[in-house]
């Protein structure tokens, strides 16, 4: 039996303290002990981007963070994106401009979006796609990916 | 009332109805699915292939507090399933390639699943193996199925004319060998089954099929049950492109875990798992010869396939089908002879994927296209209008082009790329010193774009039920796998009823409820399920409009539906609201419900034995141009610019219809450029993402899409299917523009990086030594 850690954070907003096993992933521990199935599971080990949550504002990919390093922390998720006000802008848009296909991949490449939108805003063309490169999409070619963020912050060539 | 103006949602820009539950993580796909009671199950693969199973010792493992079921062969009953028969869901005996089956467990938790498989102990005895199918086919090669002597499994051939006589009449004839390699889909939510069998031995499987209804039949014979006892349940899926057109062993072991265990099983893929287990593409090794005259004339096409079957066959050997369509329709070409092959070997085996065989097939017939233009000292679109078919030719295998606009496709790509200057000026400057070289290249291809009848039918059926608040509930056959099948049928049918699209409900994933469709291949979804939506709506409409008629004294065609209203079809005035009227008619003294049904069966014909036939209701054609730079230092490529031109029939949702083809293009350039399944001594070497190099946003060209709008008789308000070809044609058009920059050919994709510079140096130094 693997140890276990006593930890809490901010999930969404909210309060969570939980028990963990020490070597359980934050992924892991999202979906499967608390239920935010949002977050995808694709690859399991850092290549795919399917698994980006943000964690005190910087994005990341949860299949390679101990979920007891969320320990003090602020974590957002998909789900915690949508307020009482609607889906956030970058939802909105991912959905206007017909960027969702099969979606699998979609919640952890609107993390990375949000993340790029917030901490860089307006940006270049190049720096988008620079800015996406961890995220692997099968259907969408990805063009509609980059009509969506440039609605949001405005994309120069 | 003001009145209301006739407008059409055809054309439009529609959002997926589904996309804004995917955005927020609120859908929960099969692979985020828990079911009360269930259990994980995983199954212990070979990982060798070819070996006799001399011992199974799963004492240990069925021991391990926590685990519910243990298989082998030996607890199962001995079925065979399959395209080909020769698959079994847990392998006794002998294993004949990597991915075979010989354990599976079910217990609490994936980890206790793979605590249990570690302590399951197996003996082999090693074969000698085979994992080229030349070799496959030689005489005193190692036999993989005892059945299947010389390891012959399927083969097609299909003659028109007379080959000899035309190659003996042709002023030019080229020859080429074409090797296309393996690639495999990479579905972003691996693969996944929930089974869950009822006291009386009905089985509810939750599955990411893509044929629901084919798939009952086709599982049923590996666990010895009756199809009409499965019931299909299609969650959401991250993704299909072809992969689950078929059954594949770990859904029956599954499904035996869950019989065996009395519980329902989950098993789902690690993604190693699903490069070294899912299907790949077919990989084909295409020798072929080309004859034309003097003023560009094509006179025959002789071709030769070998392909590499792997250990079971699922639909990957089926290709030619597809492949043989391509050979002998792309193109006027008067005289073909093609003879495909399939060879068992212990390789891991291929399935459907996007395109079926014609991004195969087409890598050769465009490649061949700009040879033979060169060798003539034509212009390639010179060669290709004067070989491209009009309206109303019949092909070779029977297929009648009705609304052919192949002509105007090649016109459009070349005018709207300055194809012919650009093409002439790289290839002069080809020579000239400089890292850098640029070229343009095009490529074209056919493929069927109004169902293909390989089933006895091709049909698919289609429910529409309203409430008394005009909210509409259509219930289809036709799955939605992300392609957007949703959004067009909620076009369709908001059209006809004059509703809005919000308030239309689509039901289409159970098999108890929905009526029987074909799947989602061939490119058949929007044409087939898009017809029959359409006149179910129909159907509705008129039963709408005659109780309006009855209400309004005016003649129901003088009626119209729109936004919500029963109008004046003259000038829009309202009549009556449609909701007021369906509850009208619901609880009058003469009650009628408004729920109607439609089976549509397209106007197309199965191949006979001899490969003829009209099996589709259309045909579609696609023009890519592929502008290049090539570092001829480095070995890459990058592409500058995309340019698609494709006859889509007409444009139903014109943003679906984009994305569709972006990620299809996308996909064909990952193809062309750098993905590659390596698999060597029949094990798969590079079964990560991190080896396995799809394309990334980086590597995206700008592209350029243009839709040319043929109306297709037959298809929904003149549409057409366009999936597959933009996957298809994008290769061809690549290495057409690298031969056009450097001067090499390359006739086995990828053109990754250290094969262009090998080639560029192998090249340069023969150059060397000559002088």
């Amino acid at each position: 039996m693997t140890a276990k850690v006593d930890i809490s954070f901010t999930l969404n907003g909210h309060l969570k303290k939980v028990s963990v096993p020490a070597d359980m992933s934050a992924l892991t521990m999202l979906r499967d002990m608390l239920g935010m199935t949002g977050t995808k599971l694709a690859c399991g080990e850092g290549e795919c981007g399917a698994c980006t949550i943000m964690v005190d504002g910087v994005s990341l990919n949860s299949c390679l963070m101990y979920a007891a390093e969320c320990d003090g922390r602020t974590v957002l998720t998909i789900e915690g994106l949508r307020t009482a006000a609607g889906l956030d802008p970058m939802q909105k848009a991912f959905v206007e401009k017909g960027a969702i296909q099969c979606g699998y991949c979609m919640p952890g490449m609107i993390m990375q979006a949000k993340y790029l939108a917030d901490t860089k805003g307006k940006m270049t063309h190049e720096e988008l796609q620079r800015g996406l490169e961890g995220n692997v999409c099968r259907c969408t070619g990805y063009k509609k990916v980059f009509d969506a963020v440039a609605a949001v912050v405005g994309v120069t060539e | 009332m003001e009145p209301i103006a006739k407008k059409s949602l055809i054309g439009q820009r529609v959002p997926k109805p589904d996309a804004p539950d995917k955005a927020t993580g609120r859908t929960t796909y099969i692979n985020d699915m828990v079911l009360p009671k269930m259990l994980y199950g995983k199954i212990l693969h070979a990982g060798r292939p070819h070996a006799l199973i001399k011992n199974i010792d799963v004492s240990a493992a069925k021991a391990l507090p926590g685990v519910y079921a243990v298989l082998t062969a030996a607890d199962v009953p001995e079925m065979f399933f399959g395209v080909g028969r020769d698959n079994r869901p847990l392998k006794g005996g002998k294993v004949r390639c990597v991915r075979d089956e010989v354990a599976a467990v079910a217990a609490e938790s994936e980890e206790l699943c793979d605590e249990a498989l570690r302590l399951i102990k197996v003996d082999y005895e090693d074969l000698p193996a085979v994992f080229d199918p030349a070799e496959g086919a030689k005489e005193g090669a190692p036999l993989i199925h005892d059945n299947k002597p010389g390891n012959r499994s399927l083969a097609y051939q299909f003659k028109h004319g007379d080959v000899a006589a035309a190659e003996a009449s042709s002023d030019v004839v080229i020859d080429s060998v074409f090797n296309v390699h393996y690639v495999t889909h990479c579905c972003m939510g691996t693969s996944c089954v929930i089974a869950d069998f009822d006291c009386d031995g009905k089985l509810t499987i939750y599955s990411q099929t893509q044929y629901p209804y084919n798939f009952k039949m086709d599982l049923a014979p590996a666990l010895g049950i009756h199809p009409g006892d499965i019931r299909v349940i299609q969650p959401p899926v991250g993704g299909a492109f072809g992969s689950k057109l078929d059954v594949y062993p770990f859904e029956p072991v599954c499904a035996l875990l869950a019989q065996a265990a009395r519980r329902p099983v989950k098993l789902t893929f690690s993604r190693e798992e699903e490069f070294i287990n899912a299907p790949t593409r077919q990989p084909v090794r295409i020798h072929m010869r080309t004859g034309a005259k003097k003023d560009g004339t094509l006179t025959f096409r002789k071709v030769d396939c070998l392909l590499n079957n792997g250990a079971y066959t699922s639909w990957g050997p089926t290709v030619p089908f597809v492949m043989m369509r391509t050979f002998s329709s792309h193109f006027r070409v008067p005289n073909v002879d093609i003879d495909c092959r399939a060879i068992y070997t212990n390789n891991p085996y291929a399935g459907s994927f996007r395109g079926y065989g014609n991004v195969q097939a087409t890598y050769a017939t465009s490649i061949h296209a700009d040879m033979m233009a060169e060798k003539l000292g034509m212009e390639l679109l010179t060669f290709s209008l004067k070989n491209a078919q009009k309206s109303g030719e019949v092909t070779p295998q029977g297929a009648r082009l009705n609304e052919c606009v192949f002509a105007e496709c090649l016109q459009k790509a070349a005018d709207v790329t300055d194809f012919t200057a650009k093409h002439a000026r790289y290839a002069a400057e080809r020579n000239k010193p400089g890292r850098i070289k640029r070229g343009i290249g095009m490529a074209s291809s056919i493929h069927n774009a109004g169902g293909a009848k390989i089933h006895k039918s091709d049909g698919c059926g289609t429910m529409i039920k309203l409430d008394d608040y005009a909210r509409a509930t259509v219930i289809t056959g036709a799955s939605e796998i992300g392609q957007g099948i949703d959004a067009v049928i909620c076009q369709v049918v908001a059209e006809e009823l004059g509703i809005p699209m919000s308030d239309i409900t689509i039901v289409n994933n159970d098999s108890a409820i929905a009526p029987w469709d074909v799947g989602v291949h061939a490119s058949r979804t929007t044409f087939i399920a898009g017809n029959a939506a359409q006149r179910a709506a129909r159907k509705a409409r008129e039963q709408m409009l005659n109780a309006a008629s009855k209400r309004a004294n005016m003649p129901a065609d003088a009626l119209d539906l729109r936004e919500g209203w029963v109008v004046h079809d003259s000038d829009g005035t309202p009549v009556l609201k449609i909701d007021k009227l369906l509850r009208e008619m619901h609880f009058s003294r003469e009650p009628e419900l408004v729920m109607v049904s439609e089976y549509y069966e397209p106007p197309s014909e199965p191949e006979n034995k001899e490969h003829v036939g009209d099996m589709s209701a259309a045909y579609s054609h696609a023009v890519h141009v592929a502008e290049v730079e090539v570092d001829t230092e480095t070995g890459e490529i990058r592409i500058v610019k995309f340019t698609s031109v494709q006859d889509v029939g007409r444009v139903i949702n014109e943003m679906g219809l984009e994305a569709q083809l972006e990620g299809g293009i996308v996909m064909g350039i990952g193809y062309a450029l750098s993905e590659e399944l390596k698999i060597v001594n029949g094990q798969v070497r590079n079964p990560s993402f991190r080896d396995y190099k799809v394309l990334t946003a980086p590597e995206v060209p700008p592209m350029e899409l243009h839709f040319i709008e043929s109306h297709s008789s037959t298809g929904p308000m003149g549409a057409k299917g366009i999936a597959e070809l933009p996957t298809i044609v994008p290769a061809p058009a690549i290495a057409n523009a690298v031969y056009n920059a450097i001067g090499i050919r390359f006739f086995d994709p990828p053109m990754t990086p250290e094969k262009v510079a090998r080639a560029i140096w192998e090249r340069d130094s023969k150059l060397a030594a000559a002088e």
